[in-house]
């Protein structure tokens, strides 16, 4: 069980959307996280580095700066099944790519723009993750 | 300056997922049990997360280029591809396993979770592998 956040869930989403707006107005990019962790790694380009390795190291950085700031932990439940975490990063960092986008590419930067292949993407990404949860906590794992 | 600016966003993208709750796969996964523990709150931070950019974007595509320089680089691909279908089919039983996409993933990284630790690896292989069947197919078709 986790405990239903509206409010909170609101304002950090509100926050996000704030990230994505800034960095279009900045520097003219979609905050799409799979488009800026991929693009870091070989083969490059000749664009500039710099400025998605910041984003990333933000990311990375965001939980210490949280509990300094609040002196409040990061709440994670996270399963320790190896075969099944790798598998699962396998499918999502493909798939993501593949797909050219991901829950922040599509979901948040492609909805708020009205794209057709964003809401697309959602309309697949959504069910076949619904089927999964269904699949393995309650018929599998059930 | 681009670097700073990233940096900053990027810790303001992460701790919205913190807020949020969405750095908890545990809440993601929640989301996605509807027939058991059922956590809403995804919804919200994807409605909070849409309203905000939505109405955001419309104010900086005003404006006539971003602030650091350049052009708005925005997709403008509108066609629905077998690829398109694929890959976040793939991408969402991926999700439903681990409860992990790749923000909150790297945001989970320093905190050195086993899981985390067997996702992020893999996920670095999987949008590389991507990268390399995608971009390799594009030079062919192009040849």
């Amino acid at each position: 069980m986790t405990e239903f956040t509206p409010i909170a869930s609101l304002v950090g989403g509100a926050l996000i959307g704030l990230s994505a707006v800034l960095l279009m107005a900045f520097e003219g990019r979609i905050a799409g996280i799979s488009g800026i962790a991929s693009r870091l790694l070989p083969p490059w380009g000749g664009e500039a580095l710099g400025g998605r390795l910041g984003f990333v190291i933000g990311l990375v950085a965001a939980p210490f700066l949280w509990m300094t700031a609040t002196g409040e932990g990061v709440m994670q439940t996270v399963s320790a099944n190896v075969p099944m975490m790798a598998a699962a990063g396998l499918l999502v960092g493909f798939g993501s790519v593949w797909g050219s986008g991901c829950t922040s590419g599509h979901g948040i930067c492609g909805l708020s723009r009205l794209s057709p292949r964003s809401a697309v993407a959602v309309g697949t990404f959504m069910p076949t993750a619904f089927v999964t949860v269904l699949l393995t906590r309650h018929v599998i794992g059930g | 300056m681009s670097f700073i600016v990233n940096l900053a966003l990027g810790l303001l993208f992460g701790v919205g997922l913190i807020v949020s709750g969405m750095a908890d796969p545990a809440k993601v996964l929640n989301f996605l049990d509807v027939f058991g523990t059922w956590d809403p709150s995804l919804a919200f931070v994807m409605g909070g997360g849409v309203i905000v950019a939505f109405i955001g974007y419309r104010i900086v595509f005003g404006m006539k280029a971003p602030i650091l320089g350049g052009k708005f680089q925005v997709p403008t691909r509108r066609d629905i591809d077998g690829k398109l279908l694929a890959g976040p089919a793939l991408f969402g039983v991926g999700w439903g396993l681990g409860g992990f996409c790749p923000g909150p993933a790297l945001t989970a990284l320093g905190l050195g979770s086993t899981g985390i630790l067997a996702f992020m690896p893999a996920m670095l292989i999987g949008m590389w592998a991507a990268r390399m069947l995608s971009e390799g197919g594009a030079k062919l078709r192009a040849a």
